[in-house]
């Protein structure tokens, strides 16, 4: 079957192959195993850029493949993201924390020791004591754990909730919105036991590998990033193909046609939602390592509308088209908002591309709905039409 | 002959409209039979409502052997329990194949992980051709299913529908759009199916009806007008007031 499914899917192929040379580059380019021509925080952009590649993959089988249009998948990102740094913290702070503590005279008991731990990483909300959703932070497989289950059950009873009640179309993404919004709002406060507006920092530091530089573990992660991107690919490709990808697509299509034919069309959704909210939190989880801060700022309701524009002007429906997207507004956004693009002397007025990009992407959002609803994709699918 | 479905005292409005009048309704496993009225005499909402599109204010349904209520049940329930449906507009998934779109309809567990794990068997791909050929579409199996003429579709849908293997199958007005021929060929399929299934055909056309050669059931203002042989609902004067009189 394997054959078969891959022989079918010469595009996964063709992405598999081109993203392994990529890395195979950037490798090559780094400063920890190559020339040094790239530096380590460029390999970085380039690793949290796989990752944002991973969950508009996601984003694009819920919404281009199925037709649910959630403007909260980044909530999930998010999610990920924090479940992971809860770790990175913990377990560097304890590091540092008893190594401070070794030099008493007195060797510090199992509540001295939490304690401290706790009023370094709360010290600056005010508070000193764990909050009850720390109680894992401690172990690393338990936390990875968390990383899937956290947005997997979120997605699982929202989308219970929502699609129970056939909640559809524009009222579904206002839906998705307010969750996003109302996480980022909760993590906000200081009491929500995440060190509010603050968040959570210094994940860049891997706990066990003090020693390491940062060179290597940019591209480390960097790897593991090209990784989950590529099994991403795979797992994507291969539910959107065969009879789950026909129904998927009929649901989008006409959904109450499909429940005449026998289809519980709501657990199709619910399979959907869940498993793409589930891969989010993992490229969450690669992420802000890599980022090396994660604040309620990063799940505020705009980034899961960026999360749709990429997806939108990469094409919907086809999975190459989501990194296509991504990677172009994202490297075309870092190129207008970090000086890049001259800015344009109009005599009355002058357009700064920092304040002005933003603008230029909600039109190009507009003119490729209304003109191009194929996306950067269609024009790849001409080219390859055409040889 | 035994009742497969049984309506009674089934009524439905539509902001205050009564669309369907405490209808009462029977039919039998296998029987052919054909539904008739004026335009908004309530034919589809009754298809609506066995297949738990529309959810009835009164009345009750029950179905098959054991006699379920169909009335708590989900339209893909009530569908997997073998109540199949075609469409008086065809509908039919336009931008997939006609292949897939049959492949769709093949009666096979429906839960996602069924389907997820779901793996093309040889009997499966038989069972496609087998209908392909049926419904005139074997040369067409890989073609986007948009593409298709009006008839075509029409077949597509009762292709679907075989594929389904339904116990009974409810079919709008099948010949709408079809050329003569293709209505002899509608004809003689619904007939054939009438002799091993419980098939309800609504249609406009008398002619058509008159070829199904089977009991006919003349709805108006959402209730039973008349009941009987073409000839006897034909000749009621009732009948030929508020039909076939205009
Ligand atoms: N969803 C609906 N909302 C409001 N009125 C409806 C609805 N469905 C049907 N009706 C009305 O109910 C009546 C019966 O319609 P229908 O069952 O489509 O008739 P037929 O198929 O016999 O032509 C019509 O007057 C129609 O306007
Ligand atoms: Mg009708």
């Amino acid at each position: 079957m394997t054959r078969g499914f891959l022989a079918q899917n010469p595009s996964i192929l063709w992405f598999i192959g081109l993203l392994g040379l990529f890395t195979l580059g950037v490798t090559v380019l780094s400063e920890a195993y190559g020339t040094a021509v790239l530096s380590t925080s460029f390999v970085k952009t380039l690793g949290k850029t796989l990752c944002l590649c991973l969950v508009a993959i996601a984003m694009d089988v819920v919404w281009g493949y199925c037709g649910i249009l959630s403007l909260g998948h980044f909530a999930f990102f998010g999610i990920g993201g924090y479940a992971i740094g809860m770790w990175l913290m913990y377990a560097r702070t304890e590091a540092i924390v008893t190594e401070n503590l070794a030099a008493a005279v007195i060797p510090p008991t199992e509540a001295e020791v939490s304690d401290a731990i706790a009023s370094q990483i709360f010290g600056v909300v005010g508070a000193s004591e764990f909050p009850a959703i720390w109680a894992f932070a401690h172990s690393l497989p338990l936390q990875l754990a968390m990383v899937v289950l956290v947005p997997g059950l979120l997605a699982l009873v929202f989308g219970w909730l929502a699609f129970r009640s056939r909640v559809t179309g524009v009222y579904l993404s206002i839906l998705t919105q307010a969750m996003t919004l109302a996480l980022s709002l909760y993590l906000f406060q200081n009491d929500s036991g995440l060190r509010g507006n603050n968040g959570l920092s210094g994940l860049q530091n891997i706990p066990g590998f003090e020693a390491t530089p940062q060179s290597q573990i940019s591209i480390a992660f960097f790897w593991a990033s090209a990784l989950a991107l590529a099994l991403g690919y795979v797992l994507f490709a291969w539910v959107v193909s065969g009879k789950m990808g026909s129904v998927i697509r009929a649901i989008r299509d006409d959904e109450a046609r499909v429940r005449f034919l026998g289809y519980h069309v709501e657990s199709y959704k619910l399979f959907v939602f869940t498993l793409t909210a589930v891969v989010s939190g993992i490229a969450g989880a690669l992420y802000y390592p890599q980022a090396g801060i994660i604040n309620p700022a990063e799940i505020a309701p705009i980034a899961s509308i960026y999360l749709a524009v990429w997806v939108a002007i990469g094409g919907r429906g086809r999975l190459y088209g989501a990194v296509l997207g991504t990677v172009f507004v994202t490297l075309l956004s870092s190129w207008f908002t970090g000086g890049g693009a001259p800015d344009i002397d109009l005599g009355i007025y002058t357009i700064q591309w920092t304040d002005w990009w933003l603008v230029l992407l909600g039109l190009s959002f507009v003119a490729v709905t209304l003109f191009a609803p194929q996306g950067l994709g269609g024009l790849v699918d001409k080219l390859v039409r055409k040889s | 002959m035994s009742t497969l479905l049984e309506m009674s005292g089934v009524s439905v409005s539509f902001d205050g409209f009564r669309a369907i009048n405490n209808l009462s309704f029977q039919i039998g496993e296998p029987e052919l039979r054909a539904i008739i009225g004026p335009n908004g005499a309530g034919k589809t909402t009754f298809m609506d409502i066995i297949t738990g599109k529309t959810k009835p204010d009164e009345g009750r349904i029950l179905y098959g052997d054991k006699g379920i209520s169909l009335l708590g049940l989900s339209e893909s329930r009530i569908a997997r329990e073998g109540i199949g449906r075609k469409f008086q507009k065809p509908t039919v998934f336009e931008a997939q194949s006609v292949r897939e779109n049959l492949a769709m309809a093949l009666k096979n567990p429906r839960g996602p992980f069924d389907v997820l794990l779901y793996r093309k068997t040889r009997a499966g791909a038989a069972r496609i051709e087998e209908i392909a050929a049926r419904i005139g579409l074997s040369e067409a199996l890989t073609r986007p299913a948009g593409e298709l003429s009006h008839g075509q579709k029409q077949w597509l849908e009762i292709g679907m529908l075989l594929a389904q293997e339904p116990r009974l199958l409810l079919v709008d007005e099948p010949a709408a759009g079809m050329t003569p021929a293709e209505r002899e060929k509608t004809t003689e399929m619904l007939v054939d199916l009438g002799r091993d299934h419980a098939v309800i055909v609504v249609e406009h056309d008398m002619e058509f009806v008159r070829r199904l050669n089977c009991k006919v059931t003349v709805l108006n203002e959402g209730s039973v007008l008349a009941e009987g042989s073409i000839d006897h609902v034909t000749g009621d004067p009732q009948v030929i007031e508020v039909y076939l009189g205009r």
